[in-house]
C-alpha cells in the first residue's frame, strides 16, 4: 500500500449548530455510508450549544457499529466552571474513548492518558510537539496556518498520528463575544440560539460588497473552503497521513468519495476537481496557507 | 491588599525612560525581531540597548520584562532559543513568553530566569494555568481579555501566583494568541510573525468625498469627510452581514480600566499592563502619568476615575469583557 492509500480521513466535530434531527441524520448517513475511519463529535465552539445534544450516545452507537473510530472534542475557550465541568464530563469517558482537547487544561486533566489534540492548540514547532507528546498527544490536528515548510519539520520528529484540515471553512479565532448575537443586537446570555440560522456560518462582507469571513457564534471562520486536494500527495509522502474534513451542509459522503478516490487511485486529481467544483458551484477554495502566503488565496501550482 | 503594579510599554529606549520617569512599576519590551508580538518598523530593542535599559530601569527601582511572546518557528528556532539566552545573560527581571516549547526550553536551561506567562498563551482558566505553574515554575500570568471580573477572581481563588490584566490601550475582541485573521488576509500573522493588520499591507483611498482603509485591497472601513480616519485593524472595521452594516467585531475603542480599580484588586490582580509599544513617548507618558495616580488613589480605597478619552482610538473607551455585557 502506498502512502496515498494508506491515509487515512477523519471528520471534524460539526462547528455549526445544526438542530437535532439534522446532525442526527448527518452522522447516520456519514455512519452508513461515507468512507471515513476518524469521527469527531461533540461541541467544540459554544458550551451553551450542549444543551439538548442528548442524541450523541445514539450517534455514536451507530458509528462504532459501521467500524468508525469515534473521538470526542472539547470546547476551544474555556472560562468558566459550567465550561470546566463539561471539559471534566469529557475526561471522565477517556477510558472508552479517545478524547480531542482543543485547550490545555482538557490536556492537562488528560495528562498521561493517551489522546488527541485539535487545531486550537498552539503547536508550531518541533519542541511543542514533542511536549504534547510526551503529556499522551497521540493523534494531532495541526494548526491550520502552518506552511508546507513547519508541516515537513514537524512531520520529521512526530511519532504521533498527524492531521491536518483539508476541506472546509478554516477556524480562525474564538471569542468570549458571540458575534452571531451582536450581528442580531441579542446579549449572549439570550441570544435565542440565532446561530442555527446559518448550517455553514454567517457571512460578512466589506463594505464594498468583497467577501471576507464567516461568523459561527463566538468562532470566525474563513470565508473561503480550504482546500488542499493537490497538496494531498505532498502531505502524505511528508508524513502526514490523516486528512481532516470538516462538515459543511453540502454533500459531505460524496465530498468524503471524492477524497478517497483520489487518495486510492481511482480517480485524478483534475477528474476529483471538477466533480468538487461541480458539487459546490458556489464555493471558493483557498490553500494559501500551505503554500505561505494569505490564507484566502488559492495558488494553483504548474 | 497590596498596591497593584504598574507595567508599561516601552517600544523604545526613549519610551522606556519616559515610563520609568513616569512611575511605572516595570517596564517591558521586545527585541528587534519575530520574537515579539510587536515586531514593527523602528520599535523594539537590541541586545546592548536592553543592557542599557536594564541599567536605567534598576537605578530607578523599575524592573525590565522581556517579551519572547511569539511562537517559534518549526525547523527555524534559533531567534527565539538566543532571545531567551540573551534575556537569561542580561538577567532581565522576567521574561513573557506563550510557547510551550520555549517555556520547557527555559526551564531546564536557564532555572533562575522568572517566567511570565504571556496573553499570547491564552490560559483562560485555573486549570490550564496551574499546568504552566507545575510543569514550568511560572511566577505570574498575563490574563486573556475574554474573562470578566468574576470569573478573575474565582481564577485568583485557584492559582497561587500572580496575575496580570491589560488595563489600557488597544484590545483583541477575539481571544489572543488564538486568532489568524491576519494572516488570512495579509499572509502575517501575530503568532508567526509578530503582527497584526500591518501597516506594509494598508491603503488610503479616496473615493468620491470618502475615504477608504484597506487591508491587502479589502476595505476594513470607509469614512465619510466628517469622520476621523483610523487605522484598519481588521477586526475593528466596518463590515456587513445580513445585509446590515456595522462594526460586527469590534469598534474602534480603547481599554479603560480606572473605574474599575477596586474590583481589580479585590479579585485578587497583582498588576495592571497598559498596551501600546507602538505609541509615542507623548502618549505612554500621558497614560503612566494617569495610572500612577489611579493605582495610588486605589491604593489608599479611593476610585479616581479619569477621562483619557483624548488618548482613546476612535476617543471611545470600554471595560471589554471584565463587564460581561460587553460579551
Amino acid at each position: 500500500m502506498d502512502v496515498m492509500s494508506s491515509s487515512k480521513l477523519s471528520l471534524g466535530p460539526l462547528l455549526f449548530n445544526w438542530d437535532a434531527e439534522k446532525t442526527r441524520d448527518f452522522y447516520f448517513a456519514i455512519a452508513d455510508d461515507a468512507p471515513i475511519d476518524h469521527v469527531f463529535l461533540g461541541e467544540v465552539v459554544c458550551r451553551k450549544r450542549l444543551a439538548g445534544k442528548n442524541y450523541l450516545p445514539d450517534i455514536m452507537e451507530r458509528l462504532q457499529k459501521a467500524g468508525k473510530k469515534v473521538v470526542l472534542s472539547g470546547l476551544i475557550l474555556i472560562s468558566d466552571e459550567r465550561d470546566m465541568k463539561a471539559s471534566q464530563d469529557l475526561a471522565a469517558a477517556a477510558d472508552d474513548y479517545m478524547v480531542e482537547a482543543n485547550d490545555l487544561s482538557l490536556v492537562s486533566l488528560l495528562q498521561g492518558q493517551e489522546h488527541a489534540i485539535g487545531p486550537y492548540i498552539n503547536i508550531y514547532n518541533e519542541a511543542t510537539l514533542k511536549y504534547y507528546e510526551q503529556q499522551g498527544g497521540r493523534h494531532i490536528c495541526l494548526p491550520p496556518e502552518l506552511p508546507a515548510a513547519s508541516l515537513r519539520a514537524l512531520a520529521k520528529v512526530a511519532t504521533s498520528d498527524l492531521e491536518i484540515q483539508v476541506f472546509g471553512r478554516m477556524p480562525l479565532a474564538i471569542s468570549a463575544r458571540c458575534y452571531h448575537a451582536r450581528a442580531h443586537n441579542l446579549h449572549k446570555d439570550n441570544c435565542q440560539y440565532i446561530c442555527n440560522r446559518d448550517p455553514d456560518g454567517l457571512t460578512v462582507e466589506t463594505l464594498e460588497g468583497q467577501d471576507f469571513l464567516a461568523i459561527n457564534g463566538l468562532q470566525t471562520l474563513s470565508y473561503r473552503y480550504g482546500n488542499l486536494l493537490a497538496e494531498l500527495p505532498e502531505l502524505a509522502a511528508m508524513g502526514i497521513q490523516n486528512f481532516r474534513l470538516s462538515p459543511h451542509d453540502v454533500d459531505m459522503i460524496k465530498v468524503s468519495q471524492l477524497y478517497r478516490d483520489f487518495l486510492d487511485g481511482k480517480k485524478s486529481l483534475a477528474q476529483t476537481n471538477d466533480s468538487l467544483e461541480a458539487e459546490m458551484i458556489a464555493i471558493e477554495f483557498s490553500n494559501g496557507y500551505y503554500h505561505n502566503v494569505a490564507g484566502l488565496e488559492q495558488v494553483n501550482k504548474p | 491588599m497590596k498596591k497593584l503594579d504598574l507595567v508599561c510599554p516601552a517600544g523604545t529606549p526613549a519610551a522606556l525612560r519616559v515610563a520609568v520617569d513616569n512611575g511605572a512599576d516595570a517596564v517591558y519590551m521586545g527585541f528587534r525581531d519575530e520574537t515579539n508580538a510587536r515586531n514593527f518598523p523602528g520599535l523594539n530593542f537590541s541586545v546592548e540597548e536592553l543592557a542599557e535599559a536594564l541599567d536605567y530601569a534598576h537605578a530607578r527601582g523599575a524592573k525590565v520584562l522581556l517579551a519572547v511572546n511569539t511562537y517559534a518557528a518549526a525547523g527555524g528556532g534559533e531567534p527565539w532559543i538566543k532571545a531567551v539566552d540573551n534575556a537569561a545573560m542580561l538577567q532581565v527581571d522576567a521574561i513573557i513568553m506563550a510557547d510551550i516549547g520555549l517555556l520547557d526550553y527555559a526551564k531546564r536551561t536557564h532555572p533562575g530566569l522568572r517566567l511570565h506567562l504571556s496573553v499570547q498563551a491564552s490560559a483562560s482558566n485555573a486549570v490550564a494555568i496551574n499546568h504552566y505553574v507545575k510543569e514550568f515554575g511560572v511566577r505570574r500570568v498575563v490574563l486573556p481579555r475574554v474573562l470578566s471580573v468574576t470569573e478573575i477572581r474565582d481564577i485568583n481563588q485557584k492559582i497561587n501566583i500572580e496575575s496580570e490584566v491589560f488595563a489600557f490601550g488597544g484590545m483583541c475582541p477575539m481571544a489572543e494568541g488564538r486568532c489568524s485573521l491576519s494572516s488570512y488576509i495579509t499572509g502575517k500573522s501575530p503568532n508567526m510573525n509578530g503582527v497584526c493588520s500591518p501597516a506594509s499591507h494598508v491603503a488610503y483611498v479616496k473615493q468620491g468625498s470618502d475615504l477608504k482603509a484597506n487591508l491587502a485591497d479589502f476595505t476594513i472601513n470607509k469614512f465619510s469627510a466628517h469622520e476621523q480616519a483610523g487605522y484598519p485593524t481588521l477586526c475593528k472595521g466596518r463590515f456587513s452581514a445580513n445585509g446590515a452594516a456595522g462594526y460586527l467585531f469590534e469598534e474602534p475603542t480603547s481599554l479603560n480600566v480606572t473605574r474599575i480599580l477596586p474590583e481589580l484588586m479585590a479579585a485578587g490582580v497583582s498588576a495592571l499592563k497598559i498596551e501600546g509599544r507602538q505609541r509615542s513617548k507623548a502618549y505612554v507618558r500621558d497614560v503612566v502619568k494617569n495610572f500612577r495616580r489611579a493605582i495610588d488613589a486605589a491604593a489608599r480605597g479611593e476610585r479616581m476615575v479619569i477621562n483619557m478619552d483624548h488618548l482613546s482610538e476612535g476617543g471611545q473607551n470600554t471595560t471589554g469583557a471584565y463587564d460581561k455585557k460587553w460579551m
